[in-house]
């Protein structure tokens, strides 16, 4: 392909602009955080990530985070199993659906989501004489986050589901394997790179969410606040430099969940082909 | 004992080992994921238009025009999206032509770089944006100094809502572009096109499907975006207030049915992203099949 760059044009404009736009959008905002944060020794870098509100922070949105991830992929096989193998009416419309958390605004999800579960909304009017409270709690904070993670483990199961092979369940049964033990043994070994895969995006996006979670959470101190929203208190005090940390963490956080994403892709690639 | 239905089973269709469960368990699973998703997404979405227009159409009108600081986050949400879109259009086509057409060093390293912003909270992008031109950032007193206001002000709305929506036109376009191969290129400059001649009368007809894709997703995610854009807006009504800004400021203020109607509007734009998603997708799989059998055939 480099031979290319003797007869197609265009190469040194092409990558000058990408280069320079990455350059001004990403690597300079991620040099300056670097430098916010240097300017904090190491008892003051910890006294800021370490106290009893982040620790808390840190366990809410990580619990939360994990629940709601763990839900997801129980309904994202379901879903994937259901849109790929069997036929139903308006099953490309129920397909199309499964992407609206993608386009539907965070602010919106939370909005209408805490309005169903308060006590007179649509769910909350059959859950809360139940006693389940959903609306201003952390279950709330769940309940939103399996909404927003849903499409990241159906769109990745998919494909894997449709490239499998259905001879080899049908060699499974000839030799007298029933249906469990098929889906089981040969079903879900080949699936499980790409689960992995929809759980890591599902946590990963979970852990930044914002918008929809300050909706339906409570969002008090030491309870259940979650991270981003303690992010955003501490930029209105305005403690920048401690925001900064905290904020150093959380792309630590996300930046080895890339990495292990990266990874299990590249493994579950090797299952599709 | 299924073993003559493989022969049978055509490619393409997705509907094989479809007779492998008995219909009860095939029926329960079916009515399962129908109620998860209406439970998870279809209520919801009308719940968003019941609530919107529980006083009617007219009192829905009067929400949506007559609040000035509601009209002014609808103007404002018309004016930030198209320029992070046009944006981030750029580099999409620039650096899906740099990395699907060249070879060189650090390729696969600007590939990664491209998907960062999935991995940063948008949170976390605001206060980068604060650190760099907040009043307490680096060039904050340069900024004042001069007179020019980036963070609670309109640029800095611009900044955010780019960052976040980022990859989505470099993600879609790179596939496309690496499907389509550069045969159609090569030939049309070594017939005597110069670079801009190509790429608007080859490259940009071949990939306008995937564009408009990748565009549709950025709009989308542009007009939606919350956390960034609020950490920077400072929170002004009538200023620096987008759509999703103006849902939630509706909401802290107990003005539910206002709310709603912000929020019907934004439901919509949503709908109407999932109907052009799903339209285009379909036509997308057409042509990159094409692609791949006249590849074949050379």
């Amino acid at each position: 392909m480099s031979s290319n760059r003797r007869i197609l044009p265009g190469f040194r404009l092409s990558l000058g602009v990408a280069i320079t736009y990455l350059s001004v959008m990403l690597v300079v905002p991620l040099v300056v955080c670097l430098m916010e944060v240097s300017k904090l020794t190491p008892a003051q870098f910890l006294n800021a990530v370490w106290t009893e509100r982040t620790r808390s922070a840190y366990y809410v949105t990580l619990t939360t985070s994990f629940y709601a991830a763990v839900i997801d992929v129980v309904l994202g096989l379901l879903l994937a199993w259901v849109l790929v193998r069997y036929e139903f009416p308006f099953k490309r419309f129920f397909d199309s659906l499964v992407d609206l958390p993608f386009a539907l605004p965070t602010a919106v999800a939370g909005l209408v989501y805490s309005s169903l579960y308060v006590a007179n909304g649509w769910y909350g009017r059959i859950l809360v004489p139940m006693g389940i409270k959903v609306d201003n709690t952390n279950l709330g904070i769940v309940v939103v986050l399996v909404f927003i993670g849903l499409p990241f483990v159906v769109r990745t199961l998919q494909p894997v589901l449709e490239s499998m092979d259905a001879d080899v369940e049908e060699a499974a049964a000839s030799m007298g394997a029933n249906r469990s033990q098929i889906f089981w043994r040969v079903l879900l070994p080949p699936l499980a790179p790409a689960m992995w895969t929809g759980f890591s995006l599902t946590f990963a996006r979970a852990l930044g969410e914002f918008g929809s979670v300050i909706f339906i959470a409570a969002n008090k101190q030491y309870e259940s606040e979650i991270v981003p929203v303690l992010i955003v208190s501490r930029i209105d005090e305005p403690a920048l430099t401690e925001a900064t940390a905290v904020a150093m963490v959380m792309l630590l956080m996300s930046f080895c969940l890339l990495m292990a994403i990266n990874y299990l892709e590249w493994r579950s690639a090797r299952y599709a082909h | 004992m299924h073993t003559s239905r493989a022969v049978g089973h055509k490619p393409g269709t997705t509907g094989h080992g479809s007779h492998t469960e008995p219909a009860w368990v095939r029926w329960l699973l079916i009515s399962c994921a129908i109620a998860v998703i209406s439970i998870l997404v279809i209520i919801p979405v009308v719940n968003v238009f019941y609530q919107a227009l529980a006083n009617g159409f007219d009192t829905y009108r009067h929400q949506l025009l007559d609040d000035a600081e509601t009209r002014h986050a609808i103007w404002l949400t018309l004016t930030v999206v198209p320029v992070a879109v046009v944006l981030n259009t750029i580099f999409g086509v620039a650096v899906a032509w740099a990395v699907t057409r060249f070879q060189f060093p650090g390729r696969t390293i600007l590939i990664a770089f491209i998907d960062l912003p999935f991995a940063i909270s948008p949170v976390v992008v605001g206060l980068m944006i604060m650190l760099m031109f907040g009043r307490l950032g680096i060039w904050g007193p340069t900024l004042e100094h001069w007179g020019i206001k980036i963070v609670f002000a309109y640029p800095g709305l611009v900044l955010a809502t780019t960052f976040v929506t980022l990859p989505f036109v470099a993600r879609e376009l790179i596939p496309v572009m690496e499907a389509l191969g550069a045969d159609e290129e090569t030939a049309a400059v070594s017939l005597g096109a110069n670079g801009w001649q190509m790429f608007w009368r080859i490259t940009l007809p071949n990939i306008r499907l995937g564009l408009l894709y990748g565009v549709i997703l950025c709009n989308a995610r542009a007009m939606g975006e919350f956390g960034a854009v609020r950490v920077v807006s400072g929170g002004i009504s009538g200023e620096t207030d987008t759509m999703p800004l103006r849902v939630e400021k509706l909401f802290q203020e107990y003005e539910l049915p206002e709310s709603f109607a912000v929020a019907s509007v934004l439901t919509l734009l949503a709908l109407v992203t999932l109907i052009a998603k799903t339209l285009l997708e379909h036509q997308t799989q057409q042509q990159l099949a094409r692609a791949d059998d006249e590849q074949a055939e050379t």
